[in-house]
């Protein structure tokens, strides 16, 4: 493996795309991912590739889609206002079943809420992008090297389902700076030629990107379609980790930031005679249904952790299924947890 | 070993710099590290601070509530880290620029005049060496060389022709703690 | 040449402003209240405040204020006038704001003769995300997206929306001024109020575009933005009154 480098978080998404063989990017300056933009303007040039600042978000997405139509591996990224003009485009690219990755560098919430570090938008990413029955592969890294490895992988399982998937971080994932080793570089012009793609109809029938279908028995078979794709990655694709389970009789359930946050506490924790440990999702979508529903064999109370009003949480219900209270924690508008009130949290619960 | 440290100060004082550089060095000494900016337009000529990790184990969270240890390089973020320095721990003072005392007794405090030492050097754009170099004296975490060596690795290549500056800026900063008597 | 140093405008709050020193922007918030103030319509006027570093044009103006998203500033000028068609409605952007992602908006505003007036304060650059291209940025300027210089083959050309929104019927006035110097600023303020009075009369669409300065995101120091300015700026951006149906009747 090549030698270490500390690298900020967003810079760590640029290399790791242009190792996953992108060479192109489309996407609108807005606090704070401005430096994945940045990296990729002056990267890009290097291995001819291209880099543009689109007039908008809205704009953005639909050249990511024609550039996924056009069969390259393509990125864009933004944060949450941006996500929301992208939701056009990324429905389109949904429903045409192109591959693309979009990041989003989450920030507090609703409206142009603040540039700080937040995770309020769990629903827009797992569920509501955008209109029509679709869902994007959703990974939520929680540090440097994560985003780097999570960033690379991201481009691969796009174009072995043909779907966009989300990398999805939060302004302080994005501003921190931590050591990280990147996976060898793929030469794009080495990956498989992408048959449906819109390169020109020499020596062969057209192809035809599109997402309309006035038939709508049409318009249901791509659903269906759909459907049985979201079926494969939910039995193939599913990623979390553990920390301190195995004798854990509370868990803590958290993603990203706050995951990291709640691993302090839950050291803290034990420290004070609480056996905590800690449940992560790492694909938010598709959610570690099953896996987190397994532990509620040997765990006996749950605690969420999100930097929003509770949105994992209710997956999280749906998963635990009753079996056993859920309590939630949480900050929002671009608050950042404290360890401290997470272990008083606990110990609360614990009825200490 | 867990070391927790803020640094602060003004836009432009080059807080951010010496985080980086500690981290760095950190990761050179094959230690876990983590480096946490502020970010945002409020840092437009207002304070900037910098969260730096450097442990021997993996780095749970790269924030901090209760550091082990700050450097605040002017009077509002004295004012603003100070009262959260973990007990009996550790702040490096701009004494060049803060005047007023700290309150509380059960601090290590080490007063460092680094705009004037920086300015005895020609520049004073290296005073956060100073300061860091006096942290790096006091802490011995991390050897001074392995800071040395990491400075090529932090500073922008058109600052390069500074690195000689800046290891005498660390060099005073580190003696001024070491060999009191001798400064 | 001394400037006659005119009193607080009553239209601006006591807020101070959170600009970087050098920054144009207030002195043109400060031309907009003056104008408040003699015409005497802070109690009629509303102001929607953009997405950019004047997003809290909001805490500084002392009339009703109204946020918009990034670049729909006249859209949402557009519904408050039509609900209040005799009040004084203006809108305040800048550049990324309204000659990038909100060409559409300020398109349509212009095309309707949307009775409304338009601020626009041409910077060459995105000054609240950090110094990235605008689609006013000049050839070869450096920015954090175009670190290699503004390269108008790949990223187009410095866009003139003044110009371009002169051709349409909608507009009653359009001109572009600066205020670099007392002798610019009085000129701005003269077309500034020109567009507000013409607005009060009823005449349709009204924008004032103000070439302006980012010395921050520019790299330089604030005397040295209003050299660059008049050297670099005003050959690209040429000071006129483009459109004026007062000429025309
Ligand atoms: C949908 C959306 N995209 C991006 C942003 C981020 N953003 C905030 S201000 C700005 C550009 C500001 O530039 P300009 O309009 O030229 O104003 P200036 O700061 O130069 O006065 C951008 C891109 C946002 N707030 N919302
Ligand atoms: S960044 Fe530029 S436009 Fe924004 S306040 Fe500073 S000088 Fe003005
Ligand atoms: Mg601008």
């Amino acid at each position: 493996m090549a030698e270490k480098q500390l690298m900020k978080g967003n810079e760590v998404i640029g290399e790791a795309a242009i190792r996953a063989g992108c060479r192109y990017f489309f996407g609108y300056p807005i606090t704070p991912q401005n430096d994945i933009p940045a990296y990729m303007a002056r990267e890009l040039p290097k291995y001819d590739g291209v880099f543009l600042q689109a007039e908008s978000e809205v704009a953005a997405s639909n050249m990511v889609y024609g550039a996924a139509g056009a069969g390259a591996r393509v990125l864009t990224s933004s944060s949450s206002p941006g996500i929301s003009l992208k939701a056009e485009g990324i429905s389109y690219i949904a429903g045409a079943e192109l591959p693309c990755v979009i990041v989003n560098i989450m920030r507090g919430g609703p409206g142009l809420g603040s540039i700080q570090p937040s995770q309020s938008d769990y629903f827009q990413a797992t569920k509501g992008m955008a209109h029509g029955d679709f869902h994007l592969i959703v990974y939520a890294p929680s540090n440097v090297q994560e985003l780097a490895d999570l960033t690379f992988k991201a481009f691969n399982v796009a174009d072995q389902y043909r779907t966009p998937v989300m990398v999805i971080g939060d302004g302080m994932l994005g501003q921190m700076m931590e050591p990280v080793e990147f996976m060898e570089p793929i030469d794009p012009d080495e990956l498989p030629k992408k048959e449906w793609a819109t390169d020109g109809a020499k020596g062969r029938e057209k192809n035809v990107i599109n997402s309309l279908a006035l038939d709508p028995r049409d318009l249901e078979i791509l659903n269906e379609r759909l459907q049985d794709k979201y079926k494969e990655i939910k039995a193939q694709e599913v990623m979390y980790d553990e920390y301190k389970m195995e004798d854990a009789e509370m868990a803590v359930v958290a993603y990203g930031t706050s995951a990291r946050i709640a691993t302090k506490a839950i050291d803290m924790a034990r420290e004070a005679g609480i056996k905590a440990g800690l449940f992560r999702p790492i694909t938010l979508y598709p959610f570690p249904e099953q896996e987190l529903a397994a532990t509620t064999e040997k765990i006996e109370q749950y605690l969420t952790v999100e930097m929003s009003a509770g949105q994992m949480l209710e997956d999280v219900r749906l998963a635990v299924e009753g079996r056993r209270p859920i309590e939630f924690y949480g900050r929002m508008g671009g608050m950042v947890p404290e360890t401290d009130a997470i272990l008083n949290k606990l110990q609360e619960m614990r009825g200490e | 070993m867990n070391e927790e440290v803020i640094m602060a100060g003004f836009g432009g004082q080059g807080v951010m710099s010496i985080g980086q550089l500690l981290a760095y060095s950190g990761m050179k000494a094959k230690l876990e590290v983590s480096w946490m900016p502020s970010y945002g337009p409020e840092m437009r000529g207002g304070t900037a601070n910098c969260t730096v990790i450097v442990a021997s184990e993996k780095i749970p969270s790269p924030l901090t509530t209760h550091p082990n240890s700050v450097i605040v390089m002017n009077l509002p973020s004295q004012t603003k880290f100070v009262p959260k320095v973990k007990e009996q721990g550790l702040v490096v003072k701009n004494s060049s620029l803060i005047d007023e005392k700290i309150e509380r007794d059960d601090l290590t405090i080490i007063e460092v005049p680094a705009n004037e030492i920086a300015e005895e050097l020609g520049n004073t754009r290296v005073a956060n060496m100073v300061m860091l170099g006096a942290y790096i004296a006091e802490k011995e975490i991390i050897d001074l060389d392995i800071v040395k060596n990491s400075l090529a690795n932090v500073l922008p290549e058109r600052h390069h022709g500074l690195i000689p500056l800046n290891e005498k800026a660390l060099d005073r900063g580190y003696n001024l703690v070491k060999e009191p008597a001798s400064v | 040449m001394m400037e006659k140093v005119a009193s607080y405008p009553d239209s601006l709050t006591e807020k101070k402003f959170h600009y970087c020193p050098g920054c144009t922007h207030g002195i043109v918030h400060r031309l907009v209240a003056e104008i408040m103030d003699e015409m005497g319509i802070k109690e009629e006027t509303i102001g929607v405040a953009p997405v950019g570093c004047s997003v809290l044009a909001y805490d500084y103006f002392d009339c009703d204020m109204h946020e918009a998203s990034h670049g729909r500033a006249p859209a949402v000028a557009t519904g408050i006038k039509r609900v209040h068609p005799d009040k004084m409605v203006f809108t305040y952007q800048g550049d990324g704001d309204l000659a990038s992602i909100g060409t559409a908006e300020i398109v349509h505003a212009a095309n309707r003769g949307e009775n409304i007036t338009t601020v626009f304060i041409n910077n060459a650059i995105y000054g609240m995300t950090g110094g990235q291209m605008a689609p006013t940025t000049l050839e070869g300027q450096k920015t954090t997206t175009s670190p290699y210089g503004r390269n108008l083959k790949e990223a187009g050309n410095p866009i003139r929306m003044t110009e371009m929104l002169s051709v349409l019927d909608g507009p009653a006035f359009i001109a572009r001024v600066s205020v670099h110097d007392p002798k610019h600023i009085r000129q701005a303020k003269k077309a500034l109020r020109k567009a507000f009075r013409l607005q009060k009369e009823g005449k349709g669409f009204t924008m004032i575009e103000v070439l302006s300065t980012c010395p921050t995101n520019w790299g330089i120091k604030p005397q040295e933005s209003l050299e660059w300015l008049e050297e670099y700026m005003m050959p690209v951006y040429p000071l006129d009154v483009y459109k004026d149906i007062e000429e025309v009747e």
